[in-house]
């Protein structure tokens, strides 16, 4: 099983291959294409994440080269853990229907399942990586692909697109760069090998300076508090489908890269040196995210903008959890990732629903949905419970081990931050059940709604049905594979 | 003084590298025209390429094949950098094509490439409508 590491990727990137052929045969190939691939992608994971909680990491060098000179894919509990993560989604967006997906008929020509597919693959390879360069080249390709799926959104979107590339590539730049200072203070490119090189130069004026430009790059790439600003018209204007793509997986691909380089590659660096206040920076910028992502949410009218500044805050916890740095606030922030990928990609997929059968994006317009389409505003009753952080459900336990971790280092700023934010969160979640639940239907469009198609209903039902599960065995979901993988980095 | 010049001389390509980059996100930040952002982009990336060559260069070294002067690494350039600046390279191609593609469907939809007309332009249609009506596309 030593091809474990790089088996999610293939079906990724050679199903993106031939879903451009099957598409131009027939439009609905393309679909049935990559629903297979991101099935099989997630079955590898699935299998991956098993065995190496089990066994321990596997590695695999890519052209037969070992490393530190060839390229290595390890396949490692974390790593496992988000690529599982990214097949799910992937998987449940690309079951989800194409016109409420991305908002158009499947037409001759747009490329939508290759370029999703080419972005899931990209996002894999930057989790499967070994290699910093190789981490920055799937970087790039997911970015590439991102672009174009942004700007399958419209006019808008185009020009959210382009400002997103912008900035992007800027990102990916300072990240590159930073690789540059790593590379030449350490000759090696292999993350194992240059996390013992590292070991004895943790003081080093280079590798602080790595550190910053890294982590201002892959900062950038998260959309982390105040280098979000692309992120709220990136994700509220393109298509439904997307958007759920970018905020569920996407954003969190930055975070992955951040926690791995951080703890992995830079470890004592990083958490044993204070000379850089990194992981302080990190901290407060995550904690100004979480309040100012939380307000401009509650300022919002339209239903993908406000989830978007929701994204922001949310990320705002991971960027809390990773800068604490302890075993603790590791863990809510990994299981924050999982937790808000399958809130938020549950809330995109219901305002997809909505947009497909009423066109209302506007909040205040869509009083009374609730008792068009009951199924539908279930599952997204219990998304934003979620959010919220009520008990039994998934987004309750990131925010418990957070906080549990905030008060545990006695950073009481910090923790009345994260559960105020909740509050907050309740305002803007209750502003939208006020006109779902409470009110009688006014809109002629809502009146005469109904439920969305199956698929949908299908998709959002998984989504909740998997929040209320993890909340449920959360303590499994720790105790197997995030604990252990926390006390490991930060032992 | 001599020490400074001697620092100067020897890491004064260092120096263009950041001139370079300061001009490059100048370029993106700062410029209102959507074709100077991506040329400040693109400059942005150059220098960074710039950085990775230099870094590899190896006073009197060579191309690094393996011959009669043996395996001594100080004799010969570091080739991996160039390798890595080679991917990098096709990378920021196929970048820029895409930024390039996104100009052409602005420009014809606006006619223009002015970043703040698009933008007001653009918050002008938002008050419009009320965001509820489907888009048009570009």
């Amino acid at each position: 099983m030593s091809q474990l590491p790089i088996l999610p990727l293939l079906p990724m990137l050679f199903g993106s291959i031939i879903a451009v052929l099957a598409g131009m045969w027939r439009a609905k190939a393309a679909q049935v294409i990559a629903v297979i691939a991101t099935g099989s992608a997630l079955l590898f994971a699935l299998t991956g994440l098993v065995i190496v909680t089990r066994d321990g990491p596997i590695s695999y060098d890519l052209g037969g080269w070992p490393p530190p000179i060839g390229i290595e894919y390890v396949l490692d509990p974390l790593s496992a853990f988000m690529t599982s993560i990214v097949a799910l989604i992937g998987l449940l967006v690309m079951i989800y229907p194409v016109d409420a997906a991305f908002d158009l008929r499947p037409r001759k020509g747009v490329p939508l399942y290759p370029l999703a597919l080419l972005m899931l693959t990209g996002l894999m390879g930057v989790m499967l990586s070994g290699d910093l360069f190789h981490l920055f080249v799937f970087l790039e390709i997911y970015a590439i692909a991102t672009y174009g799926l942004v700007s399958l959104g419209g006019d808008r979107a185009t020009f959210a697109a382009l400002r997103y590339l912008l900035l992007g590539t800027i990102g990916s730049g300072l990240y590159l760069l930073g690789v540059g200072f790593l590379y030449f203070s350490t000759g090696t490119l292999n993350m194992a090998d240059m996390a013992q090189q590292l070991g004895g130069m943790s003081g080093s004026p280079t590798v602080l300076g790595a550190m910053a430009l890294m982590v201002i790059g892959l900062a950038l790439k998260m959309a982390l508090f105040p280098l979000h600003v692309w992120l709220p018209d990136a994700h509220s204007y393109s298509t439904p489908g997307v958007a759920a793509l970018l905020a569920a997986v996407q954003v969190k691909a930055g975070a992955y890269a951040l926690v791995r380089i951080l703890f992995d590659v830079f470890g004592p660096a990083y958490t044993g040196f204070d000379g850089v206040p990194v992981s302080a920076a990190l901290v407060w910028f995550g904690l100004a995210g979480i309040v100012v992502g939380s307000v401009m949410a509650i300022r919002q009218t339209d239903i993908k903008r406000l989830l978007a500044y929701s994204t922001v805050a949310q990320l705002g916890y991971i960027g809390l959890g990773i800068g604490l740095a302890t075993p603790l606030a590791l863990v809510g922030a990994l299981l924050h990732v999982l937790n808000h990928a399958v809130m938020k990609s549950g809330l995109f997929l219901v305002a997809g629903g909505i947009i497909q059968r009423t066109g209302l994006k506007a909040i205040p317009r869509f009083s009374g949905l609730g008792k068009r389409m009951p199924l539908t505003m279930t599952g997204f009753a219990i998304a934003a419970l979620s959010m919220v952080g009520i008990p039994p459900l998934a987004g309750f336990w990131s925010k418990f081990y957070l906080v549990w971790a905030t008060i545990d280092l006695g950073n009481w700023v910090a923790a009345v931050v994260v559960v105020g934010s909740s509050i907050l969160t309740m305002v803007y979640f209750l502003k939208l059940f006020e006109q779902i639940f409470v009110r009688e239907p006014q809109e002629e469009v809502v009146a005469t709604a109904v439920e969305p198609s199956g698929r949908v209903v299908g998709t959002v039902g998984v989504l909740a049905t998997a929040i209320v599960l993890i909340g449920l065995f959360n303590a499994a979901i720790v105790s197997q594979v995030l604990g252990p993988l926390a006390e490991r980095m930060l032992g | 003084m001599t020490a400074l010049l001697e620092l100067f001389l020897a890491r004064y390509i260092y120096l263009f590298v950041l001139v370079l980059l300061a001009i490059g996100l100048y370029g993106v930040l700062a410029k209102t025209d959507l074709v100077k952002k991506v040329i400040g982009l693109t400059i942005f990336s150059t220098a960074i390429y710039l950085f990775f060559i230099e870094g590899s260069l190896q006073e009197g070294g060579t191309a690094p094949v393996i011959d009669e002067r043996g395996s001594d690494p100080a004799l010969y350039v570091d080739p991996l950098p160039h390798l890595l600046i080679l991917t990098a390279i096709v990378v920021g191609v196929g970048v820029v094509g895409v930024a390039l593609a996104l100009l052409v469907r602005l420009y014809r939809t606006h006619g223009t490439l002015d970043e703040d007309v698009i933008a007001a332009r653009l918050a002008g249609r938002e008050v419009a409508d009320d965001g509820d009506t489907p888009e048009d596309r570009g």
